[in-house]
């Protein structure tokens, strides 16, 4: 050997290397964070290995939501699961029929010794993760609410006040009446239409997406979104597609794209948008809260989460689950929850993050930013808690399928809503026989 | 009347196809007898709760009237996948055949597709036919065609028949190249000095004569079409409008994959390999009698 001298070096350096990586406890996180919110998560990963010796969080992008949650339960099954998993708050019911798979965050907290209040959690976001015996399961880590997204340039070329957006569903029509008027080819369109459309849509409205408090209440939950007022909002939706002032763009977060793009000038959708609007958006950009029917007593009322919270899987070693609660307790920090808020326009945490950025003068700085907010923090009702479904994945898609025939101008509204109905139901009959047992 | 095999030996034979038989044990049988375990189970997405439930998965199957929906719209989608491909395939191969100079580069070319994952060939057309960015979607409208595979069920069919060919097409290609490179020049040079046409030329030698190449790929084609376009049309359409695009195998896919649903997923892919061997047994009974080898 020539260099039998620097070959010794690198070896005594790679033992001590490897010395001191086996000295820290790694925990896999599988996420589906991509583009700006992956660099969020992964900025915390960086930040919360830096600021301790003991663990190291390894963040892995796994591909969309379905798509990690497919590949966690794969490994899961093959022996090897990931020791924390993000999962959309449509799995939220798959997750907690999972006993055995994973191991509840309140139970982790405590164990850990770390001190742990689940009263410090904003109620609206940490009440859809808790059992019905109050324990917390996952840990909300990213939680949105559908808002009102509108194009400020473009209201301006409409003729429209730029800071007045369309609080009602009458005057979301007027205004896209105006936008079309101006030239505009897309005025209004939406995604998760089911998310936006329905489930928002009832606890806005104060009424039910489907019976025993949208399942909260128990497995024998059965879906009623077929009231007149449902009806009369899709057939709104109808018309106004009839008329060009309405413009599906597909399923999902489809439409997004073309919000942020500027191709649409108003769009319902996830609070967590801002971050992209605010980073690739070429327009002023405003938010408004998610539109109403001003006659129905009680509207408007609170939204429904959507977004994701993160998820402890079992089997995994007592110093790897204090290494998962000494992360939950630095994500939830005031100042990180604060900032994490701030950049993503994901629903703050914590009740003190909220209230440290309202003091921090952010929300006057970039008005709309608190509209996820306010729509979220407020007294709940029986019927506006939030909707957690088993099979929901399958729902939403049946909601998909039925009312693209509406779009398309074949099904009549109230036609559609049955028979998302009754193919919805046959999904949750499904979940309570094969989870009764 | 075959002749017999030269091997000496009873287990030499048996060692050399050895391999390939542990091949398609470990990764055909092993999965297939898997598949059928698991379409009579009803397991949670985690493996927790496994209950034997018999034939029910096959029960609610078949009494979803969208499934059977979805058997016609298999049909339509598998017919014009190797109908489209082999057809378009076979132009370009006699072409590619008579090209003298750069015939390297236009083979190269046409091969090239098959490289491409068929979730990477799905994006690709999507991206051409998107609106507003997309290419071909901008001239249609120009055209005053205006597209739209979102909610028109005919535009999202032609979008994922048109990825589905193009990714299957050099396979095709390379195949009616082989075939038509192997027909002896002699034959075609006889019935030249005859007189006959080029087109009688094709249909009465050449198309004959490719008459085993084509049956392989009609098979090969169908089964492309009936197993592996999940991902084409995951990437394009999510089976939407409605359920205009939803083939048997996406289904498959969505509800093992997306929803979770283990026993219902593998009774239809037991329903879908049920259909596929019949379809094979039917096209060597039928098609083959027509075939010269």
């Amino acid at each position: 050997m020539k260099y039998p001298l620097r070959a010794l070096a690198l070896a005594i350096s790679t033992c001590l290397y490897l010395g001191a990586a086996q000295a820290q406890t790694e925990i896999q996180w599988w996420h589906s964070m991509g583009g700006a919110l992956g660099e969020w998560v992964n900025d915390l990963a960086k930040d919360f290995n830096a600021g301790q010796k003991d663990y190291r969080i390894v963040p892995t992008f796994k591909g969309s939501y379905d798509e990690s949650m497919a590949a966690a339960i794969a490994a899961y099954r093959a022996g090897n699961a990931p020791h924390v998993l993000q999962v959309f708050e449509v799995g939220t019911a798959t997750m907690m029929a999972a006993k055995g798979a994973i191991k509840p965050v309140g139970e982790i907290m405590r164990d850990s010794g770390l001190a742990f209040d689940p009263a410090a959690y904003v109620p609206a976001v940490a009440g859809y993760y808790t059992a019905p015996n109050g324990q917390m399961l996952s840990f909300p880590f990213n939680s949105s609410t559908p808002v009102f997204h509108y194009n400020k340039d473009a209201f301006k070329a409409a003729g429209l006040d730029p800071n007045k957006p369309p609080t009602t569903w009458p005057e979301v029509a007027l205004a896209a009446g105006k936008l079309k008027a101006s030239g505009h080819k897309c005025p209004f369109t939406t995604s998760w239409i089911s998310w936006t459309q329905l489930e928002s849509f009832s606890a806005w409205h104060n009424v039910l997406f489907a019976s025993k408090n949208n399942g909260f209440g128990g497995l024998d939950t059965r879906l009623v979104f077929n009231t007149p007022l449902h009806v009369r909002h899709i057939e709104n939706l109808a018309n106004m597609a009839q008329s060009g002032l309405f413009v599906y763009k597909g399923r999902g977060n489809a439409a997004d794209a073309t919000f942020v793009s500027g191709e649409c000038a108003m769009a319902t959708g996830s609070s967590a948008l801002y971050g992209s609007v605010t980073r690739a958006g070429k327009f002023a950009y405003g938010i408004g809260t998610l539109p109403y029917y001003p006659d129905v007593p009680g509207a408007p009322q609170n939204t429904v989460i959507g977004g994701a919270s993160l998820w402890a899987m079992s089997g995994k070693k007592p110093v790897e689950y204090k290494g998962i609660a000494a992360f939950f307790s630095y994500l939830s920090q005031p100042e990180v929850a604060a900032a994490s808020h701030q950049r993503t326009g994901y629903l703050p945490v914590t009740k003190a993050s909220f209230e440290l950025t309202d003091k921090s003068g952010f929300y006057k700085k970039n008005p709309g930013t608190d509209v996820s907010v306010t729509q979220m923090i407020r007294k709940t009702t029986d019927k506006s808690r939030g909707v957690r479904l088993g099979n929901f994945v399958q729902i939403r898609t049946i909601i998909d399928e039925e009312l693209e025939g509406v779009w398309q101008g074949k099904k009549a509204a109230k036609q559609a809503l049955d028979e998302a109905i009754r193919r919805g139901n046959e999904q949750l009959e499904r979940f309570e026989k094969a989870n009764k047992s | 009347m075959q002749p017999r095999s030269p091997f000496r030996s009873a287990w030499l034979p048996w060692a050399l196809i050895a391999p390939q038989m542990g091949v398609i044990l470990v990764f055909f049988f092993w999965p297939a007898g898997q598949a059928l375990y698991q379409s009579v189970l009803q397991q949670d997405a985690f493996g927790g709760a496994v209950e034997f439930v018999g034939l029910e998965n096959f029960r609610r199957l078949f009494a979803d009237a969208s499934y059977l929906e979805s058997f016609q719209t298999t049909a339509l989608f598998s017919a014009l996948v190797a109908g489209l491909g082999l057809g378009l395939a076979l132009l370009l191969a006699v072409a590619a055949n008579r090209v003298v100079r750069g015939a390297l580069l236009y083979k190269t070319l046409l091969i090239w597709p098959y490289a491409v994952a068929p979730v990477v060939a799905g994006v690709l057309w999507l991206m051409l036919f998107a609106s507003p960015y997309g290419v071909i979607a901008y001239l249609l409208r120009l055209m005053g065609l205006p597209w739209d595979h979102v909610l028109n069920g005919h535009h999202a069919m032609a979008l994922v028949v048109m990825a589905a060919v193009w990714k299957q097409i050099s396979y095709n290609f390379l195949f009616f190249l082989a075939g038509l490179q192997a027909i002896p020049r002699s034959l075609i040079e006889a019935a030249a000095i005859d007189g006959a046409s080029p087109w009688r030329r094709f249909w009465t030698i050449v198309f004959p004569l490719l008459s085993p190449t084509t049956f392989f790929l009609l098979v090969v084609n169908m089964v492309y079409a009936f197993f592996d376009t999940f991902a084409i049309v995951d990437a394009t359409t999510h089976g939407g409008p409605g359920k205009d695009t939803a083939i048997l195998v996406y289904k498959v896919y969505y509800d093992g994959f997306k929803a979770m649903d283990m026993g219902g997923s593998a009774a239809q892919s037991v329903v879908l390999m049920g259909v596929v061997i019949a379809l094979t047994v039917l096209q060597f009974k039928w098609v083959e009698k027509r075939v010269h080898y």
